[in-house]
């Protein structure tokens, strides 16, 4: 009896941190680490997407923009078609 | 390059400066004169535990010259909290270091059941330390450049 295989696709994670902060008031990247408890070059690398925040965070980051968790961040798995 | 990238790379230039410096110190001063002191293992002993605190004292003044230094360039502080990225960055640095100096470990004594000198293995395991702190260095470099 042959194994089953199992095929994880890889994720794609994607932002608006940058389009959220400019509606905010222009928010610098600073004041967003300021209030969220991070450095500023964490938030540099989350909105260039090399680095995905923990869960905890990623409310945070919410909850100051006043949007809910997928208004921020949006996930799709590669293939699959782009959301507008 | 991010204040957090220097302070890893002013942490590995300071620890690869400070290490050859001591081993070329010790090795002028004591072991060119007299090669039969490395088989005295008090020396040995003696010559690992004082590089401890000259590395720590070192790495302190050195990292107060470069705040200062980048302070007066950029006019901006070093960061002194450490936040969940970081902590991961290190996590990762830490296993890296962790498996080397286990290779290291390994290496050493290897060294001493196929009959070689106890310095022999006191040298392995000095320079396995040596390699697993630059390759955590390295490793932090690696993934504040690159992400994950």
């Amino acid at each position: 009896m042959s194994k089953p295989v199992f095929k994880i696709d890889k994720c794609i994670i994607t932002n608006n941190i940058r389009t959220l902060r400019f509606h905010a008031n222009e928010m610098t990247q600073q004041e967003l680490a300021d209030r969220t408890g991070v450095t500023r070059q964490t938030i540099v690398a989350i909105e260039n997407g090399k680095y995905f925040p923990s869960l905890e965070l990623a409310f945070r980051i919410a909850g100051i923009f006043n949007v809910p968790l997928d208004n921020v961040f949006s996930f799709r798995l590669e293939g699959d078609p782009v959301k507008d | 390059m991010d204040n957090k990238e220097k302070q890893t790379l002013v942490t590995l230039i300071t620890f690869i400066v400070i290490f050859t410096g001591y081993i070329l110190y010790v090795y002028n001063n004591y072991v060119v004169g007299d090669a039969e002191i490395l088989n005295d293992l008090k020396f040995c002993g003696k010559a690992f535990l004082i590089f401890i605190p000259i590395a720590i004292l070192a790495q302190i003044i050195i990292y107060i010259v470069f705040s200062i230094i980048n302070k007066i360039i950029t006019d901006e502080d070093l960061p002194t909290k450490n936040d969940e990225r970081d902590k991961l960055i290190e996590l990762k640095a830490i296993r890296v270091s962790h498996w080397i100096f286990t290779l290291g470990f390994l290496l050493a004594m290897g060294s001493l059941a196929i009959g070689m000198k106890p310095y022999i293995m006191l040298i392995i395991l000095f320079f396995s330390g040596f390699i697993s702190s630059v390759f955590s260095e390295l490793t932090k470099l690696y993934f504040y450049r690159k992400g994950f």
